[in-house]
């Protein structure tokens, strides 16, 4: 009997090839755009060729130097964060209720939360175009950002609810019995202990809201449209200008592929609500 | 953990209670005013009763995309699940390989929803594709424009590859958390590779599995930018599945009460999904200690 670990599941020497070809699968797709967004146009409706025979940086040049196009991604960035802290410092009290308390309702209350992240966003599209006209947010940063607490919010608070719920309930009383406030130990105490969550709440909090353009695009019109618009409104006229197509999407890309590495270990947890 | 009864805890919800009920309560009550109303412009509304209800599941074209959206969520389950399973027993449990997997996998998830599109719609291209034209050159008469066969297995196989490394990573992460005990145990008494997959392995998957099975079913339900922007629910409408029918009739035709009340019955059917999930979950939950 040797004595390595026997939890090596591949029944045959060459399981380790499962993942690798499942994962040139994924990256094929990727690379044939990064590929594209070096080329010029020319070579791209030219013959076809698998890398770029004169590598150009004029696409990503057009984007960063063309406002339409950069104006884009800052407002992208904008409404992210406005609702990734919105989202964030209203699902941590209520989380912290739902993981320590029993209320009045509050199954139903989580519950309903719970049918906000699972709602099709194409069924509020409209309303929210009426709802935000009437407040006269149309085209505004904060409209999305509050539009986008309709997933984001019930996803924070399952998210820190798990993390919370492993925080044993001791050290609430102890910190009470020792003079300590709520929001002082709360904030002193208590956020320490589930730093990991609230970072892993947040970077879910700007990925889906990142990722998101049904509801983007309706809210804005060309003050805070989202880059993911922009590049919609580029593949449907303006003659398709393919490379920077191309490099805009390779740009939008990169936020996520920046910060995975820091969430690896956490990524199963954040898109199953934190019940993994 | 046992928790104290403190209806107090409400204030501390009360944040979220606002914020949630703006975004969703309020936008929801405009819907449900829609569906029983009818206008003839001028902002002049009459009362409709269920007609637009009546309508909406009387007409074939509202049938036509919940049954195109069932089958495609039951294609998209039935090759996903699956293969999800397969990828994560046999990802590298030690070592290097293990962060480069869980990464590079989940490089797909995080990409926005019309990104993806954009790369499956270049990518199949028949003129400037990879995809499109290796094909095309092999003889296989791939146009996704043209074909509704060649749109949806576009569709299909951008939606396996959008989202199957979530079924991957729960999988995994179910895998995990298997003590090496059981393995001993199972190879003490001789048990095959199968044996152990069924006794073992499977029984400890269960719950993230039905996790997975859930959430792609529900996301699924509601997909809607990436194959808008591959085909735009063409051609003809063979791959219009219920969002993009459902925006098409409220932001196109700008027909308010036929959308809404499609809208209702769409969220009901959401509605009856997520109490299904969120029984499971709290179960589950319960059983886990």
């Amino acid at each position: 009997m040797n004595n390595r670990p026997v939890n090596n599941s591949s029944g045959s020497r060459l399981g380790f090839l499962i993942p690798v070809v499942y994962i040139l699968f994924l990256a094929l797709p990727i690379y044939w755009l990064v590929n594209m967004s070096f080329k010029t146009n020319g070579e791209i409706l030219g013959p076809l060729t698998l890398w770029p025979t004169n590598p150009t940086f004029r696409n990503y040049m057009v984007i960063f130097t063309d406002p339409s196009w950069y104006n884009g991604y800052i407002n992208s960035i904008i409404y992210v964060v406005m609702n990734t802290v919105i989202s964030v410092s209203a699902a941590l009290p209520a989380a912290y209720a739902f993981s320590r308390y029993r209320f009045l309702g509050d199954k139903h209350l989580f519950f309903w939360l719970l049918t906000n992240r699972m709602a099709p966003p194409a069924v509020f599209a409209l309303p929210f175009f009426q709802l935000y006209s009437a407040f006269g947010l149309i085209d505004t940063h904060i409209a999305v950002a509050i539009a986008h607490c309709l997933f984001n919010v019930p996803l924070a608070v399952w998210i820190l609810e798990g993390f919370m719920s492993g925080v044993p309930k001791e050290i609430d009383e102890t910190a009470y019995i020792d003079g300590y406030s709520f929001p002082r130990f709360f904030v002193k105490i208590f956020m320490p202990l589930i730093a990991s969550g609230i970072g892993v709440a947040a970077f879910f909090c700007f990925m889906f809201s990142w990722v998101e353009l049904l509801i983007a695009r309706t809210l804005t019109t060309t003050d805070a449209k989202p880059i993911a618009a922009t590049m919609t409104r580029t593949v449907s006229a303006s003659g398709m200008d393919w490379g920077v197509l191309a490099a805009a999407g390779v740009l939008t890309i990169i936020p996520g592929a920046l910060v995975i590495y820091f969430v690896r270990n956490y990524i199963a947890k954040g898109f199953a609500l934190g019940r993994v | 953990m046992e928790k104290t009864w403190n209806n107090k805890a409400w204030f501390l919800v009360l944040p979220v209670l606002v914020l949630v009920a703006f975004s969703a309560v309020i936008p929801l009550m405009t819907v449900v005013n829609y569906s029983v109303q009818d206008t003839f412009g001028n902002n002049e509304f009459f009362w409709a009763g269920t007609d637009w209800f009546t309508q909406t599941l009387t007409s074939p074209r509202f049938w036509d995309a919940l049954w195109r959206n069932l089958v495609f969520s039951a294609v998209i389950l039935a090759i996903e699940v699956p293969l999800g399973i397969l990828i994560a027993l046999n990802m590298p449990k030690h070592g290097i390989g293990v962060p480069l997997c869980l990464v590079l996998m989940a490089l797909p998830l995080l990409i926005p929803w019309n990104v993806v599109g954009t790369i499956w719609q270049v990518f199949g291209r028949v003129d400037i594709g990879l995809l499109g034209y290796v094909l095309n050159s092999l003889g296989v008469h791939y146009n996704y424009t043209q074909d509704p066969t060649a749109a949806w297995a576009t569709v299909i196989v951008m939606d396996v590859w959008h989202w199957t490394s979530l079924v991957v990573l729960l999988c995994y992460a179910g895998l995990v958390s298997i003590p090496d005990a059981y393995y001993q145990a199972a190879r003490i008494d001789g048990a095959s590779r199968f044996s152990v997959f069924r006794y073992i392995q499977l029984p400890k998957m269960k719950r993230v599995l039905l996790i997975a099975v859930l959430l792609r079913f529900m996301d699924s339900f509601m997909i809607y930018t990436e194959p808008f922007v591959v085909t735009g629910g063409g051609p003809g409408s063979s791959t219009t599945f219920l969002s993009i029918d459902l925006v098409k009739m409220a932001v196109g035709q700008f027909d308010l009460g036929p959308a809404a009340a499609m809208s209702i019955i769409y969220f009901l059917i959401i509605l009856l999904l997520s109490w299904v999930f969120y029984t499971v979950m709290t179960q589950s939950d319960a059983e886990q200690g």
